[in-house]
């Protein structure tokens, strides 16, 4: 049937003038418009919503943990009695380890409130010091002998719940009784403040201190060497194999059936719960190859498992992406498929590569769960120094602290969180810059 | 030289123009004897087109003129067949190549140039669905037998590809690669002397002297091209082997790869494979035309531009089709 067959009334579909077909596109234009700025309002919207959801996090996280760096201190006139640290005289650095140095503590105390005299009103006031002051004094007479037989003010920390309430996070109004500081204690406070001898210092204990039960002498040190280790694992275990793994898969495997399934594996992996994982390294690495417990070793084999996926298939596309050109450059000019690989297709690999490494290590950095199957959330206070000292990790850390009762580990949650949240960002900033760096270089 | 020839097909083409009607109804007699044996489809077509492929089908692969000649001979293919799968692409292929011979291969799109190049440093292996089957002799070695290994293979051919693919490295590093992989120098200094003759035999040193670590992308194209065909003198190749290498290119950049190809001819086997039939005939001295995978003449250059064997060999240099 052709065009002439159809019977023609006026101007029909085919045969409109351009004039005529100007005014029907001009007539639907405004709902075209309308219908554009409602989907730009829509996306406008997806993005307020989320960076709001963002904005509300960071705030609440900063407003929580920012007061957990500082700490504060108390200036108390101790004087290293030479009775106390070094009775009998012997010069012993080892005698003058294990001194009594809350005495110390005790008698500048005194010094300063002589009022207080009945046993139990010196037992409040003691407590008003970190049950860790005594501890630095004997750091410092190890450092320095020459303090033994002189007075020096120094500044200790206090105990957490009065650097709660100094940092105004108890309410006087409550009663007592429903109150951590004591009436008599917030007494005391107020003329601490007055002579000038409460001050609020950097706390350089979140930093260089391993946990404890008290969260004045607690810090992250322990968990953050921790983490560190089992990132080095990681990345020293899950990068070389990973990239092998694309090679081989992307240049040299023949395409049959096996390596499909192979492929459709290694893709499901990649999303399979992290605690599996943690069960899977329970059973081989712990109760099979019989690694330490609660080690960074097992802590980094285990997401080093987590991580291959990733390396590997954001590895895979990487290589994928290198031009054929190249290639054949290279083949025609008498080089070997390894060199090929190695010599070009690598190098341009590699930003890739390493971005999808670094997300992959993001990634691992903020798992808890498989840590949690491998005994790595338990309480330990020293730092480790090797892979193989048992250790915690920052999110395990931060999850301990989360479940303790004091006051004072409520803003120490918030602010590893922070210090968490700070490690993430700099990896990912890192990948985009290394990506922005490394795009089309050719 | 070259105007004469070029002169010789515009008058070639008028006299074919001529004939045109005759020779039209002797084909169409052969045709209709033959239609039973033809696919219905392309005797539906019809046309010129249609009625060529028709007789090729129906001729056996005897390439007109000389394949196959005397003298040195520097490479030798015997029965070269290459399937990518079921597609058999090139068929029967039999010829050689003397030399310090320019070998120019032309014919129209898709019929088999580049794959028939690509046989001859086995960068087919590369191909999973390629099969090539057939003798090809390089200084009479077998290039598929066991003991010829692809690598010194390719060593011994060089090709320079249709798009300049210089490597992202600098302009030395493009050029030492392949001295470096195949242990050509054994100290810095002779590398130096090899990059910067090649460099000097491939007409670049005077443009990249000055930054010779720049990178080899940051080139014009005719620079790349000259670069990669430095890359692959540096080698010392036996025969280079020229997929369009100008095909990318502008006319002056074009005619100084072309001065270069006579230079390299003293020293190197050249084949190329070029859609431009004046450039065929301007720098080579024998021209193999392909069609639909079928060698069908190959002669000396002025022969084929002046006065082809077959009847498709002259369709095609006339421009009755390309």
């Amino acid at each position: 049937m052709s065009a002439q067959d159809r019977s023609v009334v006026g101007s029909s579909v085919v045969n409109r003038t351009p004039a005529e077909t100007r005014k029907i596109v001009e007539a639907g234009l405004r709902k075209r418009n309308n219908a554009e700025r409602r989907f730009h309002s829509y996306g406008m919207l997806g993005v307020i919503v989320g960076i709001a959801f963002l904005f509300y996090f960071f705030a609440t996280i900063i407003n929580d943990g920012t007061s957990a760096f500082v700490q504060t201190h108390v200036k108390l006139p101790v004087s290293f009695d030479a009775d106390v640290i070094d009775p009998k005289g012997t010069n012993d650095p080892q005698v003058w380890a294990k001194a009594n140095y809350a005495k110390l503590i005790k008698n500048s105390l005194s010094e300063l409130f002589p009022d207080v005299k009945k046993r139990k009103e010196k037992k409040t006031l003691r407590q008003m010091v970190s049950a860790g002051a005594p501890f630095a004094l004997a750091d410092m007479v190890a450092a320095d002998p020459s303090l033994i037989g002189e007075t020096v003010e120094i500044w200790l920390p206090t105990d957490d719940e009065v650097d709660m309430f100094n940092k105004g996070k108890i309410d006087r109004s409550v009663p007592e009784k429903r109150r951590r500081v004591k009436d008599n204690q917030i007494v005391w406070i107020d003329q601490l403040n007055e002579q000038g001898r409460l001050q609020k210092q950097f706390n350089t204990t979140f930093f260089t201190a391993g946990d404890s039960r008290d969260p004045e002498m607690a810090g992250i040190l322990g968990a953050m060497k921790g983490s560190f280790f089992m990132l080095l694992v990681t990345i020293v275990i899950a990068f070389p194999l990973g990239v092998a793994a694309a090679i081989y898969l992307e240049e040299f495997a023949p395409r049959n059936r096996w390596i499909d399934l192979l492929e459709v594996n290694i893709n499901n992996l990649a999303a399979v719960p992290s605690i599996i994982y943690g069960l899977l390294g329970l059973s081989v690495f712990i109760n099979f190859m019989n690694l330490p417990r609660s080690a960074p070793l097992v802590g980094g084999l285990v997401l080093a498992l987590m991580t291959l996926p990733i390396i590997i298939i954001a590895g895979r596309s990487a290589i994928r992406a290198v031009p054929p050109s190249i290639r054949e450059a290279a083949l025609g000019l008498g080089a070997s498929d390894v060199q090929t690989v190695f010599h070009h297709v690598l190098p341009l690999a590699m930003p890739g590569l390493m971005t999808g490494a670094i997300i992959g290590m993001a990634r691992a950095l903020g798992e808890t769960a498989p840590l949690l199957m491998i005994g790595m959330v338990a309480f330990i206070v020293e730092i480790p120094g090797t892979p193989f000292d048992p250790a915690t990790a920052l999110p395990v850390q931060i999850y301990l602290w989360a479940d303790s009762p004091e006051r004072a580990f409520v803003e120490r949650t918030a602010a590893a969180i922070i210090v968490l949240l700070f490690f993430l960002l700099v990896m990912n900033g890192l990948a985009v810059w290394l990506r922005q760096r490394y795009e089309r270089r050719w | 030289m070259k105007d004469s020839l070029d002169s010789k097909i515009s008058e070639q083409a008028a006299e074919v123009a001529a004939d045109e009607l005759a020779n039209m109804q002797t084909k169409q007699k052969t045709m209709d004897e033959n239609e039973k044996v033809q696919n219905q489809e392309t005797g539906k077509q019809g046309g010129k087109q249609a009625a060529a492929v028709n007789a090729r089908s129906e001729q056996r692969a005897d390439t007109v003129g000389s394949p196959v000649v005397d003298g040195d001979i520097a490479v030798s293919v015997n029965d070269c067949n290459v399937h990518y799968g079921d597609n058999h692409a090139l068929r029967h292929i039999t010829m050689n190549f003397r030399r310090n011979e320019i070998v120019a291969l032309i014919g129209p799109s898709g019929c088999g140039k580049s794959t028939f190049l690509r046989c001859m440093n086995r960068m087919n292996d590369t191909i999973e669905a390629a099969r090539v089957t057939g003798e090809i002799l390089l200084e009479g070695q077998d290039i598929h037998s066991k003991e010829m290994d692809p690598v010194l293979l390719r060593a011994r051919v060089g090709m320079v590809f249709q798009k300049p693919n210089p490597f992202p490295k600098s302009i030395y590093e493009n050029v030492a690669y392949g001295p470096r992989i195949h242990g050509l120098a054994r100290n810095k200094g002779e590398l130096d002397d090899i990059v910067y003759s090649s460099l000097e035999r491939a007409g670049l040193i005077n443009e990249v002297k000055d930054r010779m670590d720049d990178p080899g992308t940051s080139l014009s194209g005719g620079q790349q091209q000259r670069l990669c065909i430095a890359r692959t003198i540096a080698v010392n190749p036996e025969v280079i082997l020229m997929d369009e290498p100008c095909s990318a290119l502008d006319p002056i950049a074009t005619a100084k790869i072309e001065d270069l190809m006579y230079q390299l001819q003293e020293n190197f086997t050249i084949a190329i494979v070029t859609h431009s039939m004046q450039q065929a005939a301007r720098v080579s001295q024998r021209t193999a035309y392909f069609h639909l995978g079928d060698l069908i003449e190959v002669d000396d250059t002025d022969k084929i531009f002046t006065n082809p064997g077959h009847r498709l060999t002259e369709d095609y240099v006339t421009g009755r089709f390309g």
